[in-house]
């Protein structure tokens, strides 16, 4: 049995772990999140394990809990604060894009901010407009920032342990219905380094790039699509800020043909972003305009008759890749 | 002067019980809802703090506004949302308050001065100083309540809001349900102090601390608090003391709890202490009191019936409303 299969959810809990095991200058902050072992139960057993010290419980002070996270890493500490659902975080943006993202800058190198903001992002399990978005794009346009998504229990053990030994501010994005998945895990393999994409099918006729839940959505699309007779790619973004273009303009000079799928609107997305990039850098090598889906332009709807069809799915992905290719 | 206020004559209270008994009905049925999955999401219940929201009902006008947070259905009831609507929209269904689109999270409706059911620990109180603000301008009588938890006094939207409510006088008014937890962590490890009333010092504000789970007492605060801030008395903050009999959100069974602590809020259960005290007052019966158990247990059957057939939202309602 060379690799165990472990869910998303304790790939997480064993890189906090691992983590805190090596590196005493890791501290964990967050509501709930020790006695309890946080509310998705990421980091259930670290307090035991760890102590209090390390693993700390947080009044709901968002504010409060984040600025103290900068104000540690700025003395050497590698704080990684949980937002139990992403759109906690608003409540204390500041800490996030103005003063953590900036620090370095501001202090012209002499300080920086270690820290990670791990975010429970994601729709599909009928929590409502306030606690099921994504979020990636608040960030992705604050310069300072990293932005991480991990789509697989591999890859959100060692992203979490990139991001965690980065020496500036990485928010890391989770989607809290991929906690239940799971997948081959093999956490003595090479690190995964922030700002690479993984291509995770390789087809011929077109290249799908997706993120988070829509990276699975797409895999299952692909494969319906092979039935059908259309041989797909499928890349894995992994990291939004910095974005691994290269892997994507390489893929697209072999398919000629690009979709993005993301979790978001498309206005102010990064598949945008990402779609530009392609087109002024690959503009040859594409035989058909470069197509996008995202979420509808409204808040998540509750009702469950509207959120299923709010945001794009493996049916909707497949069905879009074969208008495209006019099949 | 501030009039003194009355407790409630032996039909008004009736007729509260009769409302917090709609609650805890209502509840339950969505509980059981729940488990049979017809719930997508969450649902955050508010078994045990009945008397808070019903005794405050009843001190308040159509025309005040009132705002709550995510454990809202026992506001939006004790104003007079039908059951029916509630559920639909617990259940994501068309005839929802909201047409589907909210979810449990999210029962509001501006015809009965319910602004706002907010799922953002906290943010709840600023609108709703903003609201009591914009009355105050107006020169209107109305008022504002704000509830929210003792959890959310952690949160800096919460000092903010009392500050500016404060400084303008405007006629805001503050409700704590201090039901000991915030979520999976009892008050004493996120807070310093056990009495939130004390924090409206620091803002000298007046407050007081009322037994949140003796609707009369409840009630009887409501009404000299509400007076004086309709006349001109500037805002309150009132801590009602009380339980959360059940978890914190949908399969939370909250085993964290010392079981005598449990014991001992559900021997004070809200609806026990009204019957009670129904009964002491000598004019109405024990058959009164289950007449109206009866035709609420009925009542609510019915409403969640009706919820379960209803049809899903339209697709075109996935847009709709996202702009004017
Ligand atoms: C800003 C923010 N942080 C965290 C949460 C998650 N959360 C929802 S309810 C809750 C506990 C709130 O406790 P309290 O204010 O006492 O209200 P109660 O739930 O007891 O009614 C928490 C932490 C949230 N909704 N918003
Ligand atoms: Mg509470």
């Amino acid at each position: 049995m060379p690799d165990a299969t472990v869910t998303y959810r304790e790939a997480l809990n064993h890189a906090l772990a691992d983590a805190l095991a090596e590196d005493p200058a890791v501290v964990l902050l967050g509501e709930d999140i020790a006695a309890a072992g946080g509310s998705f139960k990421v980091t259930d057993g670290l307090l035991a394990r760890f102590g209090p010290d390390r693993v700390m419980d947080t009044p709901i002070s968002e504010t409060g809990f984040l600025g103290a996270a900068v104000g540690l890493a700025l003395i050497g500490f590698r704080p990684v604060v949980e937002i139990m659902f992403a759109e906690f975080a608003g409540v204390a943006f500041d800490q996030i894009v103005t003063t953590a993202a900036k620090h370095r800058y501001l202090s012209a190198g002499q300080m920086h901010v270690p820290m990670v903001v791990r975010v429970v992002g994601g729709s599909g399990l009928g929590f409502g407009a306030q606690h099921s978005q994504t979020t990636e794009s608040w960030y992705t346009a604050t310069p300072g920032l990293k932005v991480v998504t991990a789509a697989s229990p591999q890859d959100a053990y060692h992203l979490l342990r990139s991001a965690i030994a980065d020496p500036d501010p990485v928010v890391f994005i989770e989607h809290k219905r991929l906690y239940v998945r799971r997948g081959p895990f093999q956490p003595t393999a090479a690190p995964v380094p922030i700002g690479r994409a993984a291509v995770v099918r390789s087809g011929a006729d077109l290249t799908i790039v997706a993120s988070l839940a829509m990276v699975a959505e797409s895999l299952a699309a692909a494969e319906s699509l092979a039935a059908a007779g259309i041989d797909v790619e499928v890349i894995d973004i992994r990291t939004l800020v910095p974005m691994d273009v290269d892997t994507v303009v390489a893929s697209v000079s072999r398919t000629a043909r690009l979709l993005v799928v993301e979790e978001q609107p498309l206005s102010g997305g990064w598949s945008g972003h990402l779609v530009a990039e392609v087109v002024s850098r690959a503009f040859e090598s594409l035989e058909l305009p470069p197509a996008r889906m995202g979420v509808v332009e409204a808040p998540i709807p509750f009702s469950h008759a509207l959120e299923a069809k709010a945001v794009p799915s493996a049916e909707t992905i497949a069905a879009r890749a074969t208008t495209l290719l006019g099949r | 002067m501030t009039p003194a206020a009355l407790p409630a004559e032996p039909a008004q209270l009736l007729e509260m019980y009769r409302s917090m008994v709609q609650i805890r009905t209502f509840e339950d049925t969505v509980q059981k809802l729940y488990e049979k999955a017809l719930v997508h999401g969450s649902t955050h219940l508010c078994q045990g703090q009945e008397a808070v929201a019903v005794g405050w009902a009843a001190a308040l006008t159509p025309d005040d506004y009132t705002s709550y947070t995510y454990r809202g259905h026992g506001h939006a009831l004790a104003r007079g949302m039908s059951p029916e609507a509630a559920f639909a929209e617990i259940l994501g269904r068309s005839t929802g308050v909201n047409r589907g689109k909210g979810g449990s999270m999210h029962l509001t409706d501006a015809r009965l001065g319910l602004m706002g059911c907010f799922a953002i620990v906290g943010s709840g109180l600023p609108v709703a100083v903003g609201l009591g603000r914009g009355a105050q301008l107006r020169r209107e009588t109305r008022v504002s309540v704000t509830f929210f938890g003792d959890g959310a006094s952690n949160i800096g939207a919460f000092h903010e809001s009392l500050n500016l409510a404060a400084i303008w006088k405007a006629p805001v008014i503050f409700v704590c349900e201090n039901n000991l937890y915030g979520e999976y962590s009892r008050i004493n490890l996120t807070t310093t102090v056990d009495d939130i009333a004390v924090r409206a010092t620091a803002y000298a504000m007046p407050s007081q601390i009322v037994d949140g789970n003796d609707v009369q007492a409840v009630y009887q605060a409501a009404q000299t608090v509400v007076e004086r801030a309709r006349t001109g008395g500037g805002p309150t903050l009132v801590e009602c003391k009380t339980y959360r009999q059940r978890g914190h959100s949908r399969s939370d069974a909250g085993a964290y709890r010392p079981p005598e602590e449990v014991t001992s809020w559900l021997a004070r259960d809200p609806l026990i202490i009204t019957r009670r005290q129904l009964l002491d007052s000598g004019s109405v019966t024990s058959a009164d009191i289950a007449a109206v158990d009866d035709s609420v247990a009925t009542a609510i059957a019915n409403a969640a019936a009706a919820a379960e057939q209803a049809p899903w939202p339209d697709l075109a309602e996935i847009t709709r409303d996202v702009h004017a």
